[in-house]
């Protein structure tokens, strides 16, 4: 793939309007205007955090939640999760190589079962690879909760106008050329911001670079069809409370065959049914003839 | 008749329609019955329940969670409740499709019980939508989500509510005495019947499709790529048990309404039905063994859930099975309730067992109904019987057709 307009643009320094132009360029241009574009990934280096939460400062202060409980810190054995009034967690785990900290959050699907899911399109996948949620057309029906193989969406269950709570990866930051507020926060720099080819590579890099220090694999590259949130553990995956029962196949391949089904039997079911129908009124027709 | 006639046949028909209404919409019989006596608290609660649901939130009123986001309203109110209404699909297949001309007599019973569940069960899909005003995003706004399942199964709902009603629009035309709004509506049945029977198709199995994508979430005895043809097959024998429980009571509750030749038919069918519901429960029942044996789910069988499945296949599928085609060979009616008593109760287990509690069944704390959801529930049914009664006691349904409408 050589580099795009989008990607030119953004080497040469341009952010904000420039970026909306290119955008309109591109669309001029109307060849391979959205297959060209990366999707954008957050890389977390669990060996590098130190549990200090101000990923989850940062993303309440952006997002107007409350401020992160004093009293609910991360403790081994203890599983804090996303609720509607956080959309990022830190948990520790103690594991054979020692206390290993990990952020949770919302992966963002390259294919999301959340937005397959969607029948209003409420839950999305931008071009640009965050997963975002859109109040105008949501109707609460929680199906995306039901999808998520990783329990991601949550839902205000004492409003009367409930919405969807998850992380959107900070998609009016992004699109601004910023940073989302967690990766801009995070003093211990184990969070990190790029396209997810570059995530996977820097990834790479540094399993490749400190063997011994890194389990060698990326989470995130392949599970559910492969997400925009990639993580780098110490230890295997499943000993910092990950779900290693993922499929590594996107989830909307599972309803893909009852999908693909729909429109046969649109066409076949009506046409048997019709033609049932004249037969058996037919052989009636024809017994009564004989019988007079 | 000329033009003139029909011109003033319909000036002097309009004007009597209107008292005519009026005087049909009055209560006709006793109003101390004890199903009103039940049902009357049961109903007023749930009203004040759903008003209470929308001010504050589906937290007030459920126990719905994070974890658990699809509770008993929409696990047995939409998922069973609409198994339970295949009923009508099945018997306008048998009656327009093969012209069975049997089962005329049950027809127009079923697709009214099959219409007024589709629109109280799935009009109590509203009361479980956080934005239930938004609920018209799908239909009409640009953001038609295709790729969903949902999204088939809310436009397949809409659509067969509207085919079930033209099937039943016939009798209406009846009650009204509206001879040239029957003939045309007559006119539509089979395309309404055609089109019932594919939608009806796609949206029982798309219920259990809806299920697919939670592959890790329920539990390996019950979760398989066959949950959309197990819930298809489930729904002909669900329905058809529905037309055997439903016609024994309507039998005797509306007994005055029904003619003589009727009910002596009515025995004749209710076998027949039998047997249809023991070869589906037969296949239903093979297609699980299958399953189970293709999906090496062997090391469940010793845990609860195991049993808990066993008890569902056993006791809810096979025993049936055994009973109707027994009562079949015998002729014995008492046989034949008991067993469609049965397979309704299996369809109930089997459907909260994949949407409630095979849904998330390791997890540490497990969703259970309030007391709240369930008079909803209640009242929703309590009022779908109200409705039911009203219409039974008003057009020609279970009684003969008026002698200018018959064809």
């Amino acid at each position: 793939m050589s580099i795009n307009r989008r990607n030119f643009l953004k080497a040469l320094g341009l952010t904000g309007v420039a970026v909306g132009t290119g955008k309109k360029l591109n669309a001029a241009a109307a060849v391979k205007k959205d297959n060209d574009k990366e999707f954008y990934a957050i890389l977390y280096d669990s060996t590098l955090c130190a549990g200090c939460q101000g990923c989850e400062w940062e993303c309440a202060l952006e997002h107007g939640l409350p401020d992160p409980d004093l009293e609910d810190i991360p403790e081994v054995g203890k599983i804090r999760k996303t609720n509607e009034t956080r959309r990022t967690v830190i948990n520790v785990f103690s594991t054979s190589k020692g206390e290993v900290y990990v952020k949770n959050s919302c992966k963002h699907c390259n294919q999301p079962a959340c937005a397959t899911a969607c029948l209003t399109k409420a839950m999305y996948k931008t071009e640009d690879g965050p997963v975002i949620w859109r109040d105008e057309k949501c109707m609460g029906c929680r199906y995306c909760m039901v999808s998520c193989p990783y329990d991601v969406p949550k839902f205000e269950y004492h409003s009367s106008n409930p919405d969807i709570v998850k992380c959107d990866m900070c998609w009016d930051r992004v699109k601004e050329g910023k940073l989302p507020a967690c990766v801009e926060g995070c003093p211990a720099g184990a969070l990190t911001f790029g396209t997810r080819r570059e995530m996977i590579a820097e990834a790479r890099k540094r399993i490749n670079d400190n063997p011994d220090q890194y389990y060698d694999h990326i989470y995130g590259e392949y599970e559910a069809g492969g997400t925009s949130v990639l993580y780098l553990s110490p230890v295997p995956f499943e000993e910092i409370g990950f779900n290693t029962s993922v499929m590594n196949k996107p989830y909307p391949e599972l309803t893909r065959g009852f999908l693909y089904s729909v429109p046969a039997i649109f066409v076949l079911w009506p046409a048997i049914l019709l033609g049932i129908n004249k037969a058996t009124s037919r052989s009636n027709n024809q017994i009564e003839e004989e019988n007079e | 008749m000329s033009n003139t006639d029909i011109a003033l046949n319909r000036e002097n028909g309009r004007k009597s329609v209107w008292s005519f209404l009026a005087s049909e919409f009055k209560p006709k019989g006793k109003l101390f019955t004890p199903f009103n006596l039940i049902s009357i608290p049961v109903i007023i609660t749930g009203v004040i329940l759903i008003v209470i649901r929308f001010a504050k939130g589906l937290g007030a009123v459920t126990n719905l969670s994070q974890e658990t986001p699809w509770g008993l309203w929409i696990g047995f109110d939409v998922v069973t409740g609409v198994a339970f209404a295949g009923g009508a699909y099945v018997v306008t297949f048998m009656v327009y499709i093969l012209n069975l001309k049997k089962y005329h007599t049950i027809v127009r019973v079923t697709v009214l019980n099959g219409f007024l569940a589709y629109v109280f069960y799935a009009g109590a899909l509203l009361l479980d939508l956080g934005k239930p005003w938004n609920v018209i995003n799908p239909i009409i706004g640009n953001s038609f989500g295709v790729s969903s399942v949902l999204f088939l199964v809310a436009w397949h709902f809409l659509l067969y509510m509207i085919a079930e009603l033209i099937e039943f629009s016939p009798a209406i035309a009846e009650w009204l005495g509206a001879k040239r709004a029957r003939k045309i509506l007559s006119g539509m049945t089979l395309g309404a019947v055609i089109l019932g029977i594919t939608l009806s198709t796609l949206h029982q199995s798309g219920l259990g499709a809806l299920y697919l994508t939670a592959r890790e979430k329920i539990h390996p005895l019950w979760y398989s790529e066959w949950i959309p043809i197990l819930f298809f097959i489930s729904s002909i024998f669900a329905g058809l048990s529905m037309v055997i429980f439903e016609g024994s009571i309507s039998y005797k509750v509306f007994s005055d309404q029904i003619s003589e030749k009727d009910h002596k038919s009515h025995h004749d069918i209710i076998h027949s039905l039998a047997k249809i519901c023991a070869v589906t429960l037969f296949v239903y029942f093979f297609m699980h063994v299958l399953n189970f044996v293709h999906g090496k789910n062997y090391e469940f069988l010793g845990t609860r859930m195991g049993h808990w499945y066993l008890v569902e296949v056993i006791g809810f599928v096979l025993l049936p099975l055994v009973l109707f085609f027994h009562s079949y060979r015998r002729r014995n009616l008492l046989l034949v309730k008991i067993a469609a008593v049965l397979t309704m109760l299996g369809v109930i287990v089997n459907r909260m067992n994949v949407t409630i509690i095979g849904y998330n069944w390791d997890a540490p704390v497990q969703y259970y109904p309030t007391w709240k959801e369930i008079v909803v529930t209640l009242a929703i049914i309590s009022i779908e019987i109200w409705v039911f009664r009203w219409v039974i006691n008003r057009m020609p349904v279970l009684r003969e057709a008026p002698s200018w409408a018959k064809d």
